[in-house]
C-alpha cells in the first residue's frame, strides 16, 4: 500500500470502500490468464504493440558520444503511452461490472486515451479538464467529442489539471457504484500508482528484450520525462534490480527552478498530501498547493508519483530539470535530424539524453523512453516560434 | 461531546481574517459546537459553496497560523467548544505535533482532518491525546461494520456521520440511506455521533435528532450566506440559526 513512507491512501471515507472493491478486483484480475489475453490482444491489435526500439544514429553522431535509442511510443494509435493504461483499466472497468468511466485530463491526451478505450469497449466517458485547458487545447477537446465523450469544463480552482482531478475525485464520491475513476498517472490514492504502473510496465518489459537483442546487453541508462511519472515508471520497473542500470527522470523545469515558475515536484517540492498520496509537491509553508508551469502541459502537475518519491529517496533513480528553452530547442533537433517530431514532455528526456550521451563513450547506450509525438502541440510551438 | 447539540461550521478567513470572530460570537450564542474549517486550496470532499469560500479565504491572504489567534480571542469569550475541520497537509506541512500543540494552546477542543484515515493515523492520535485534544473521523453510509468500529475507536470526540455519498453541499431533503445509517451507527459506535452533508433546515435538524442523531452539522447553509452578504452575512447568519436551533426542540 506504500512505498516506504509514500503513497497511501489520504482521501474522505467514502472512497475507501471503492479504493478496497478495485484493489481487490485488481489483484484477482491481474492474474487471471483470460484478462491477461484480452488486453495483450488490444494491445497488439489494437494499440500497436510491441513498439519499436529505435537507434537514433543521426542524433547520437551529431551529440558525438553514446549511442542514443528510441523507445517508440509515439507510434501508438492515440500518439501516447497513455493508452497502454486506459485500455487496462477500462477493460478492469468492464469486468467490474462498471458502465461509467471518469478521467481527469490536462492537455487532453490522457482524455482522448480514454475516449478511445470507453469507446471500444461500451463505457460511457466523463472527462474532466480544466476550463483553461479547454480553452488551450481545443483540438483534444474536439477528438475526445469525436470520440462519443463528454467533456466538463472544471471552472474551479486555478482551472487546470489538478482542478480537474479534485473534480473527477468529487465526482467519483458521489457515483462509484456505477463508474470507474479512470486515473491518468501513477498518482492518486492506492492501489491506482501500483495499477497504473503495472499497465505501463510493458514498456520497459519491451525494452530489456528490444536492447539485449540489438545491443547483447543493458544499457548504460534509461531515461523518461516525469510530470505525474508514469511513462517513467512504465519504462524504469523492469529495470529496478539491474542496479547498473542507471534510472533518470527528467521534470519540467519551466523557466528554470529559481524563477519559481516550473513543476519539478521532485527537485525542488516538499512532502506533502495531496489527491490521496503522501509524495512531493510544489506548496507554499501552509501547505497550499501552488500553480505550476511548463511549455508541455503533459508535465505541468505539482506533484508526482509516490514511487518516485520513494526511488528519489532510495537513490534508485535520479531527476533532474531540463527547461522550457531546452526542451524547444531539442524538439527542433529532434525532428531535423531524425524526422521525428516528439511530444514536448517527450523532448525533455531527449534533451537530457543528449547532454548525458556527450559524456560517455561510443559504446554505451542509453535508452530514452519517446513517450508520445508532436503533432499536439503544433498550436503551442507556432505561437512560440511565430510560425517557424 | 454531543448531546442533542447544533454544530455549526463556517470557513475561518472568509470573507476575510477579522470577520471571522465576529461570525463566531453569532454562531455562539445557538450553537454548542462552533466548527472551524481551515482553507485549503484543494478541498476534494467539499461542493462549490464551501469551495468558493476557501478561495476568499486565501484570496484575502488567509494564513493558517491566524485560525489560532482566532481561536485564542474566541476563547476570550465563550467557553463554547471549538472543533477545526482542516484537510491534512496543512497539519502534516506544519508538522502534527506542533499543529496540535498550537491547536491546544489556542484553546481548540477537537480536529477533524478530512481526508486522513483512521487505520493511517496512529501518530496524529498519540500526539492529540497527548495534548488532550478530541479526535473526530468521518464516516460514510457505504462503511462497512468493521470499518465503522475501528473509525469508532480511533475517535474521542464523536463520530461524524455524512448523511449521503458526494461532497458537502445543502440538499433539499435528507435520504433514507442516512436514517438507516444512523440506526446502524447507534448499534456499532460506542461515541456520540453527529450527522452532517446537506442539513440546511430545522426540519432536517429535528428529523435527525428524533433518529437517534446526538448531533447535527450544518455548514453550507450557513457559508452561503457568506457569500451573499459578505461583511455584513451576521445579522443573516443568526436568523438562520435561531430556526436550525427551533429542530432540536
Amino acid at each position: 500500500m506504500k512505498f516506504g513512507e509514500f503513497g497511501g491512501r489520504f482521501v474522505p471515507e467514502m472512497l475507501i470502500p471503492p479504493l478496497e472493491e478495485l484493489e481487490e478486483k485488481y489483484e484477482e484480475l491481474k492474474n487471471s490468464k483470460e484478462f491477461r489475453r484480452e488486453l495483450d490482444e488490444l494491445l497488439r491489435s489494437y494499440a500497436g504493440r510491441p513498439t519499436p526500439l529505435y537507434y537514433a544514429k543521426n542524433l547520437s553522431e551529431k551529440v558525438g558520444g553514446a549511442k542514443i535509442y528510441l523507445k517508440r511510443e509515439d507510434l501508438l494509435h492515440s500518439g501516447a503511452h497513455k493508452i497502454n493504461n486506459t485500455l487496462g483499466q477500462a477493460l478492469l472497468a468492464k469486468h467490474m461490472g462498471k458502465s461509467r468511466l471518469i478521467a481527469e485530463t490536462g492537455a487532453g491526451q490522457h482524455g482522448v486515451a480514454t475516449a478511445m478505450a470507453g469507446a471500444k469497449l461500451g463505457l460511457k466517458v466523463d472527462v474532466y479538464m480544466g476550463a483553461e485547458d479547454v480553452e488551450r487545447q481545443r483540438q483534444n477537446v474536439f477528438r475526445m467529442k469525436l470520440l462519443g465523450a463528454n467533456v466538463i469544463p472544471v471552472e474551479s480552482g486555478s482551472k487546470t489539471l489538478k482542478d480537474a482531478i479534485n473534480e473527477a475525485l468529487r465526482d467519483w464520491s458521489r457515483t462509484f457504484e456505477s463508474s470507474h475513476y479512470l486515473v491518468g498517472s501513477v498518482v492518486g490514492p492506492h492501489p491506482y500508482p501500483t495499477i497504473v504502473r503495472d499497465f505501463q510496465s510493458v514498456i520497459g518489459r519491451e525494452i530489456k528484450a528490444q536492447v539485449l537483442e540489438l545491443e547483447g546487453a543493458l544499457p548504460y541508462a534509461v531515461i523518461a520525462c516525469v510530470g505525474g511519472g508514469s511513462n517513467a515508471i512504465g519504462a524504469f520497473y523492469e529495470f529496478i534490480d539491474e542496479r547498473d542500470v542507471r534510472l533518470i527522470g527528467v521534470e519540467a523545469g519551466g523557466k528554470g527552478l529559481e524563477s519559481g515558475e516550473h513543476a519539478a515536484s521532485l527537485n525542488a517540492g516538499e512532502k506533502g498530501v495531496l489527491h490521496g498520496m503522501l509524495s512531493y509537491f510544489l506548496q507554499d509553508e501552509d501547505g497550499q498547493i501552488l500553480d505550476t508551469h511548463s511549455i508541455s502541459a503533459g508535465l505541468d502537475y505539482p506533484g508526482v508519483g509516490p514511487e518516485h518519491a520513494w526511488f528519489k529517496e532510495t537513490g534508485r533513480a535520479e531527476y533532474v530539470a531540463v527547461s522550457d528553452d531546452e526542451a524547444l530547442a531539442t524538439f527542433m533537433e529532434l525532428s531535423r535530424t531524425e524526422g521525428i517530431i516528439p511530444a514536448l514532455e517527450s523532448a525533455h528526456a531527449v534533451a537530457y539524453a543528449m547532454k548525458l550521451a556527450e559524456q560517455l563513450d561510443g559504446d554505451e547506450v542509453v535508452v530514452v523512453n519517446l513517450s508520445g509525438r508532436g503533432d499536439k502541440d503544433m498550436g503551442i510551438v507556432m505561437e512560440v516560434l511565430g510560425d517557424a | 461531546m454531543l448531546d442533542r447539540s447544533l454544530v455549526t461550521f463556517i470557513t475561518a478567513g472568509d470573507p476575510d481574517p477579522d470577520k471571522t470572530l465576529d461570525f463566531m460570537l453569532v454562531l455562539e450564542k445557538y450553537s454548542d459546537v462552533i466548527e472551524l474549517g481551515i482553507p485549503f486550496s484543494d478541498p476534494v470532499a467539499d461542493g462549490k459553496t464551501i469551495q468558493k469560500a476557501n478561495l476568499r479565504a486565501l484570496r484575502n491572504g488567509f494564513r493558517v497560523r491566524k485560525v489560532f489567534e482566532i481561536v485564542g480571542e474566541f476563547r476570550e469569550h465563550s467557553g463554547k467548544k471549538v472543533v477545526l475541520m482542516t484537510y491534512y497537509n496543512p497539519i502534516f506541512r506544519m508538522g502534527v505535533e506542533r499543529f496540535v500543540r498550537l491547536s491546544a494552546e489556542a484553546g481548540v477542543d477537537g480536529i477533524i482532518a478530512v481526508d486522513l484515515p483512521a487505520d493511517d493515523s496512529r501518530e496524529f492520535r498519540e500526539i492529540c491525546r497527548k495534548f488532550s485534544i478530541k479526535t473526530i473521523f468521518i464516516a460514510s453510509p457505504n462503511t462497512a461494520d468493521e470499518r465503522l468500529r475501528l473509525i469508532d475507536r480511533a475517535s474521542t470526540g464523536f463520530v461524524y456521520l455524512t448523511s449521503d455519498y458526494g461532497t458537502t453541499g445543502k440538499r433539499e431533503s435528507i435520504g433514507e440511506r442516512a436514517f438507516e445509517f444512523i440506526n446502524r451507527a447507534k448499534e456499532v459506535c460506542r461515541n456520540p455521533i453527529g450527522v452532517g452533508f446537506g442539513i440546511s433546515k430545522a426540519e432536517h435538524v429535528r428529523e435527525l435528532i428524533n433518529a437517534g442523531a446526538d448531533g447535527v452539522i450544518v455548514g453550507s447553509a450557513i457559508v452561503e450566506l457568506v457569500e451573499l452578504y459578505g461583511e455584513n452575512a451576521d445579522e443573516y447568519m443568526e436568523e438562520k440559526v435561531r430556526e436550525l436551533v427551533r429542530g432540536l426542540k
